[in-house]
């Protein structure tokens, strides 16, 4: 069977290695927690697509490869299209009988940052999901342009600074809203897609492997903390995530069949956001008096947020 | 399984069609495309083949050029064969992918249906995207007629699929003159061009998980520098393989291709460079100026235009008189691509062998090229040939209504 069981993190940390250390990710960086996590949930045969970003100039330097799967990367928008033409290109060879191992079961997997998801990558991954591709869209959100230092993009939160939202003397940081992409991946019909954290890893893996299991494209949001551009010391990767799923600014649910939403971890006690906001340099500016009412409007759209979920899963639609 | 198709042995076929048909016989596994005129006919009659169950591959609407050539890279990169179809502003928006399939070394096969280039938006056919992908690393062949469309296509899949080259291949084709213009064809039959396409043979393919693949990693001044030297000598090697694809072509059907097409030139004195439709045309001009008024008139003409085949061009123009390069492009600021190129080959043979080169724009945005105004640039030819220097400006607009316009006036002391 190609599920991994998914017993305790030691077991499940040490299940077969396709992502190879030795990478240049910076230390801390979820990105490569996420990746892991989804390697090691499956057995099946990986295609993998990474759009350019912190992902892909870190794992695949010539002439190393982190990649001990099949992985493939053109550019910054358009991982969702390679990941499409490798799924239609297996589907006209297994008709042909071309294939070297034709029973080999496959996944094709795509990975994005927030830059090449939500922003530049947007209508590739739009196509790609509406032309019913079998494969697995994993954002990996860290919520801004690390690969390129950390600029502002369509997924930066309110109030954030970034090296092109900056925060200053008359700016709280960024000023627009971070957009709702699993809404509009559900919107799209997608049959399975969820906003999940490496730090729930069980909840994570179970969700990798329903994605994998569906048949058609599904869509994963990851909270991927960003170690330089968030500004914290690179051993609390675990403890801001967590900081993230206990302050619901990261919501841990999914949506199937673009309506049934089920929610998948419920803190035991919610914390406010001030924490998660304290605990990173890019909400420093935050705490001036003038900026309290940013604060306050993070705190009102995440209990808003939090409200509309749970009135979606409850009327089940 | 796909159904054959009998085809008759001559059959009355556009550019456009004629594409189509050479893709449906090879049987490519994924064509991944997005319409735009002159091009769309292309993809439409792909795509009503695999509905009527004449194709077995996987024809996949994507949402942009961009998407069609991403996704092409993608299939191409799992293993098996690979085509499309743009032109003008869809070629536009593939460059950037244009140069990510060549530097992965994927054969895949994009027939460009030549256009102009908004703005002013306009759907006529011109060479302005054709330089676009000049230097993207693809082999690049030009049609200059239905029949070559078919004949090239099958071609490129032979060229670009050789383990030697392994190069992404375009097929250029004139927008509406040669896309949308009926000719006779006599095509091969289904079999007969399946053998000589052949099967697709996978390199490192994604799709065997024996071996897993890197595709396009990163590189940077420690190795790109390397990289793309290896990926030019790779297109500037592939000529022996065009050669070799050509000759194998004309023993199956008699039709002879080479990388640099010339007529007439044995004896010639001026001669016309030029690419696509107006090479037939400038023919045309030539055999009737050398039968009514005795000019000496030759044509010379690209049929590859990268690798570009920079000997074959120096020695067929050396001691020639004048030669004018006919480009259907405007260079804006510049001379012309093609006399740009000619000119880089002749320097580099001695000065007394050298003929004048003059350049002629001519044709944009569909405006017609007649063999009236072929025969009026040989005449001007021939005059400055006869006083030895060049008494016209050194570029010209042919066909222009209002002012003379060009890049220089020659100016002698
Ligand atoms: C067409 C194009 N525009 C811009 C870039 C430069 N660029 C490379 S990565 C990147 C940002 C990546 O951000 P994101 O997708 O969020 O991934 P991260 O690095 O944060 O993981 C940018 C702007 C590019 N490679 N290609
Ligand atoms: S900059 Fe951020 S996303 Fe990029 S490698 Fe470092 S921690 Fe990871």
């Amino acid at each position: 069977m190609a599920l991994q069981s998914i017993k305790n993190l030691k077991e499940f940390s040490t299940a077969n290695e396709r992502f190879e250390g030795a990478h240049l990710l910076c230390p801390g960086c979820a990105h490569s927690m996420i990746v892991r996590e989804l390697m090691n949930a499956t057995d099946d045969n990986l295609v993998i697509a990474s759009a350019t970003g912190c992902l892909e100039v870190c794992t695949a330097v010539y002439p190393y490869t982190s990649w001990d799967t099949s992985w493939i990367h053109i550019g910054f928008e358009n991982a969702a299209s390679a990941a499409s033409g490798a799924e239609a290109m297996y589907k006209a060879r297994k008709r042909k009988g071309t294939l070297k191992d034709p029973d080999a079961p496959v996944k094709f997997v795509a990975f994005g940052g927030d830059g090449a998801t939500y922003d530049i990558g947007f209508q590739w991954l739009s196509g790609a999901v509406e032309r019913g591709h079998d494969f697995t869209y994993i954002c990996l959100d860290n919520e801004n342009y690390a690969n390129t230092g950390g600029q502002r993009s369509s997924s930066t939160p309110i109030g954030a600074h970034t090296s092109t939202a900056q925060a200053g003397r008359v700016s709280y940081g960024k000023k627009q809203k971070k957009k709702d992409m699993v809404a509009i991946m559900a919107a799209h019909g997608a049959p399975y897609v969820a906003q999940l954290a490496p730090n729930k890893w069980k909840i994570m893996a179970k969700g990798f492997q329903k994605a994998l299991e569906t048949e058609g494209p599904c869509f994963i949001n990851t909270v991927s903390a960003c170690t330089t551009e968030w500004k914290f010391n690179p051993k609390d990767t675990i403890h801001i995530t967590d900081l993230a799923t206990d302050t619901l600014m990261f919501p841990i649910y999914e949506i199937i069949n673009g309506t049934e939403l089920n929610i998948l971890y419920r803190p035991k006690n919610v914390i406010p956001v001030e924490e998660y906001l304290a605990a990173q340099g890019r909400y420093k500016h935050l705490f001036k008096p003038e900026n309290r009412h940013v604060i306050d409007r993070i705190q009102k759209e995440i209990n808003e947020k939090w409200e509309y979920l749970q009135r979606r899963e409850e009327a089940k639609v | 399984m796909a159904e054959k198709m009998q085809l008759n042995e001559v059959e009355v076929w556009d550019g456009n069609y004629a594409a189509a048909q050479a893709l449906r016989q090879a049987q490519v596994d994924v064509v991944a495309a997005y319409p735009i005129t002159p091009s769309t006919p292309i993809v439409e009659t792909y795509g009503a083949f695999v509905a009527n169950g004449y194709i077995d591959g996987e024809y996949v609407m994507v949402e942009s050029e961009h998407g069609a050539m991403s996704t092409c890279v993608g299939a191409a990169a799992a293993g098996g064969r690979v085509a499309t179809a743009t032109s003008s502003q869809g070629y536009m928006l593939m460059v950037e992918v244009l140069y990510q399939a060549s530097g992965m070394r994927l054969p895949i096969v994009l027939n460009v249906v030549n256009r102009a280039l908004a703005s002013p938006l306009n759907v006529r056919g011109d060479h302005g995207d054709m330089y676009l992908g000049r230097d993207s690393g693809w082999v690049q062949l030009d049609a200059f007629n239905a029949q070559e469309a078919y004949d090239l296509n099958l071609c490129a899949f032979k060229i670009g699929e050789d383990i030697n080259v392994r190069l992404p291949v375009m097929v250029h084709q004139d927008g509406f003159v040669t896309s949308h213009t009926a000719q006779n064809i006599h095509p091969l039959s289904d079999d007969e061009a399946y053998a000589f396409v052949g099967d697709y043979k996978p390199v490192e393919e994604m799709l065997d998980f024996s071996k897993p693949v890197t595709y396009g990693a990163q590189t940077e001044e420690d190795w790109h520098y390397e990289h793309k030297a290896k990926q030019h000598r790779a297109l500037m090697d592939s000529y022996t393989v065009i050669d070799r694809v050509f000759d194998e072509f004309e023993k199956k059907t008699g039709r002879k291709y080479k990388r640099l097409e010339t007529y007439m030139m044995e004896d010639a004195e001026v001669a016309i460079l030029a690419l696509g439709s107006t090479v037939e045309t400038s023919i045309l001009a030539a055999k009737q100026l050398r039968e009514e008024e005795g000019i000496k008139a030759g044509v010379v003409a690209p049929r590859c235009i990268r690798p570009f085949p920079f000997e074959e061009l120096r020695e067929s123009l050396a001691g020639l008189k004048c030669v004018a390069a006919l480009d259907r492009s405007c260079p804006m600021g510049a001379m012309g691509a093609l006399y740009n190129e000619t000119c880089g080959a002749l320097a580099t043979i001695p000065a007394d062998q050298r003929p004048m080169v003059t350049n002629f724009i001519y044709g944009l945005g569909g405006r017609d090229f007649s063999v009236e105004e072929a025969k009026r640039i040989f005449r001007e030819q021939k005059a400055n040939a006869d006083v030895g220097y060049i008494t016209t400006p050194v570029q010209q607009f042919s066909g222009l209504r209002g002012p003379k316009l060009g890049f220089y006036e020659m100016k002698r002391s």
